[in-house]
């Protein structure tokens, strides 16, 4: 188990680093930031002070090297747009990300497994299929597409809700809506199914004969096997959300670093983006990390071997 | 097997511990209604052991699953019958007053014991969880009483295996932790649904062995479902033989075995190997059980039997015969039809 758990952070770490390596050779072929950052018609010397500034005269590989091992003692590089310490701006920008984050993934968790277990537990009833009809909906439809259909309802046809920005709870409905819709459907599908597996089952009928009363043999018993699963899942959507955030907050105009990633990769702000890159591969190797770690505790079969 | 003598002296008063009468449970299905009971009468006395033998289909399960309520309400339905258990009709109990009846007053054991315990928990925690169902006792306590019942079962070193998990056990070692919880809460009726058929042959010798043992210690009684003449013939004292939802044939055990009356009971005693017969092929019954439509009005054994006659296919017989063996069958209702026949019966059979 020692072993495996080592291996998997090893292998973990070269996946952020083989990301991280690849989005800096990828951005460097978007153009030049040189053009971007000086107005038309500006000297070819004064283009050249601005590029030597910028580091960018380098040859690529030591531009490389040189931003790499900046990471490790501390220094992110400094942004092209923004001329600050690209940890800053994260810093920054980072918590609307991890609040909204936050509230979405405890939404998925809140919402879909008790609608998943109850269409589980009441299979092929009217209120089974039409969680199930909605779910499919749900997690079909794109965030981005949902998001700028809520604005276009109730911003701008409503007037209910402000179509971006934050700072009131109002700002924070639709873009938890158009976060969780998703995952949730999903959760919700994936939790059915794996209970429904797990409903046929003896032990269940033994604890039933122990005299256990049916919501607990469901929670206790059923949902507990039913689990790996929907952990699985809970993990990709996890995964899904850390990126799908760059777009939806984009739609919303939301303050995080999302949308700091897109408008910089416009901007070809280099240092900026790939970091947002790295943290969010970061991340999302860590979530699945997590996934992989918990099956051991979830499953003792799995635990032993 | 049992005297007479030593079944009076165990259950001395002789007053049933169970009474099921007319139990009728139908399945539906896409052209009708199932009988997968047909009307079945079962009564059980302390301290003894009934088997229910029949082949896959026969109802058997269905039967029991039935008595304690856990059958699927979406797919089938219980027609009519009573049960009585504790003076009161198991079938007309609340879900709440039932669960109180499960696991205390009638426990059940599996068929395959690996699938019967939850994988997830330890053996420990899913003993300890029937008594704290049941009985408001302390995690200590608790412990202390599962080591106890796994001590019961003859399961060696029962402190260690409170820690383990089911598949970290042998299947007779799973069978007997099944068993101790079952027995957990001290039940008057133990259900046991083809408890040896997953296991091994000398696994299997050692189970029967534990519930004839658990039996005489405790005075409990069984319920032995099975398919298998020879479990039968092992430990129980009385049986039923079961075809298409009915009971064809019940009676004390020497009785059957010595005169089977029915000719699917007789058939199934064929079938049986014998170490002193050295034959080739085994005996098997022609044909499979039919998928019945509710009603029924003919006999329902009628299609495979080698006797039938016109009178079997126009009404189904009753269950006649003297109190200690009774059969359903036109042609060999009594004492008078034994043995004639029988050794046609099985060289008509290919």
């Amino acid at each position: 188990m020692k072993r495996y758990v080592l291996m998997r952070v090893l292998k973990a770490i070269f996946t952020i680093w083989a990301v991280y390596t690849l989005v800096f050779f990828l951005t460097r072929v978007t153009g030049d930031p040189v053009d971007w950052l000086t107005q038309a018609g500006a000297s070819d010397a004064a283009k050249e002070t601005l590029r030597r500034n910028l580091g960018l005269d380098l040859p690529l590989w030591d531009q490389y090297v040189k931003s790499f091992v900046g990471l490790f003692t501390g220094d992110t590089g400094t942004s092209y747009y923004y001329s600050r310490e690209v940890s800053a701006l994260f810093a920054e920008r980072i918590w609307p990300t991890v609040t909204l984050g936050s509230i979405v993934f405890v939404v998925t968790i809140a919402v879909g497994l008790p609608l998943g277990v109850l269409a589980a537990v009441k299979h092929n009833s009217l209120l089974d299929r039409l969680t199930m009809s909605l779910a499919v909906i749900g997690s079909t439809l794109p965030n981005f597409v949902l998001g700028i259909l809520l604005i276009f309802i109730f911003a701008l046809t409503l007037r209910m809700l402000p179509s971006g920005g934050t700072g009131t709870v109002k700002n924070y409905i639709m873009p938890i809506i158009a976060l969780s819709v998703g995952p949730v459907a999903s959760v919700a599908r994936l939790t059915r199914s794996s209970l429904l597996d797990v409903i046929g089952n003896d032990y269940l009928d033994f604890v039933r004969s122990k005299g256990m009363r049916e919501w607990k043999v469901v929670i206790k018993h059923g949902l507990r096997n039913a689990l790996i699963p929907v952990i699985t899942i809970l993990g990709s959507q996890l995964s899904a959300l850390i990126g799908g955030s760059v777009v939806v907050e984009t739609v919303f105009a939301w303050p995080g670093i999302g949308t700091l990633i897109v408008t910089s990769a416009q901007q070809r702000d280099f240092p900026v983006v790939v970091f947002g890159v790295l943290v969010i591969a970061a991340s999302v190797t860590f979530v699945n990390l997590l996934v992989d770690l918990s099956y051991g505790l979830l499953d003792p079969r799995i635990r032993k071997s | 097997m049992n005297t007479e003598k030593e079944l009076e002296s165990r259950g001395a008063e002789r007053k049933p511990v169970l009474e099921v009468h007319n139990l009728k449970s139908y399945y539906e299905s896409r052209d009708g209604e199932v009988p997968a009971v047909d009307g079945v009468d079962l009564t059980l006395y302390p301290g003894e052991i009934v088997g229910i033998v029949g082949e896959s289909g026969c109802g058997k399960s269905t039967v029991v699953r039935s008595l304690l309520g856990l059958m699927d309400p979406v797919t089938s339905r219980r027609e009519a019958g009573t049960a009585l258990f504790e003076d009161r009709d198991l079938f007309r109990l609340s879900e709440k007053e039932l669960c109180k009846v499960r696991g205390k007053g009638i426990s059940m054991i599996f068929q395959n014991p690996l699938s019967a315990l939850d994988p997830v928990y330890t053996i420990g925690s899913q003993i300890m969880e029937i008594l704290k169902i049941h009985e408001s006792i302390t995690d200590k306590e608790a412990r202390e009483r599962a080591i106890e019942l796994l001590h019961q079962v003859n399961i060696p070193s029962p402190e260690l295996r409170l820690n383990q998990y089911p598949h970290e056990l042998s299947g007779g070692m799973q069978q007997r932790v099944v068993i101790a919880i079952a027995l957990a809460c001290n039940p008057k009726i133990l259900i046991a649904d083809e408890p040896t058929t997953a296991l091994d042959v000398t696994v299997q010798a050692q189970i029967l062995a534990l519930i004839r043992e658990l039996r005489d210690r405790l005075n409990i009684a069984v319920i032995l479902i099975t398919h298998n003449m020879g479990v039968v013939a092992a430990i129980c004292d009385r049986m039923c033989v079961m075809y298409g939802g009915v009971v064809v044939e019940e009676g004390r055990c020497e009785e059957i075995f010595a005169n089977p009356r029915h000719p699917y009971t007789r058939g199934l005693l064929a079938a049986i190997p014998s170490i002193d017969e050295d034959k080739e092929t085994l005996y098997t019954i022609p044909g499979q059980v039919d998928v019945l439509k509710a009603p029924v009005n003919f006999c329902r054994f009628e299609k495979r039997c080698s006797h039938a006659c016109s009178k079997c296919r126009e009404e189904e017989p009753q269950l006649r015969g003297e109190s200690d063996h009774l059969s359903r069958c036109w042609v060999f209702p009594d004492k008078s039809s034994e043995k004639t026949d029988f050794e046609q019966a099985k060289v008509v059979a290919p």
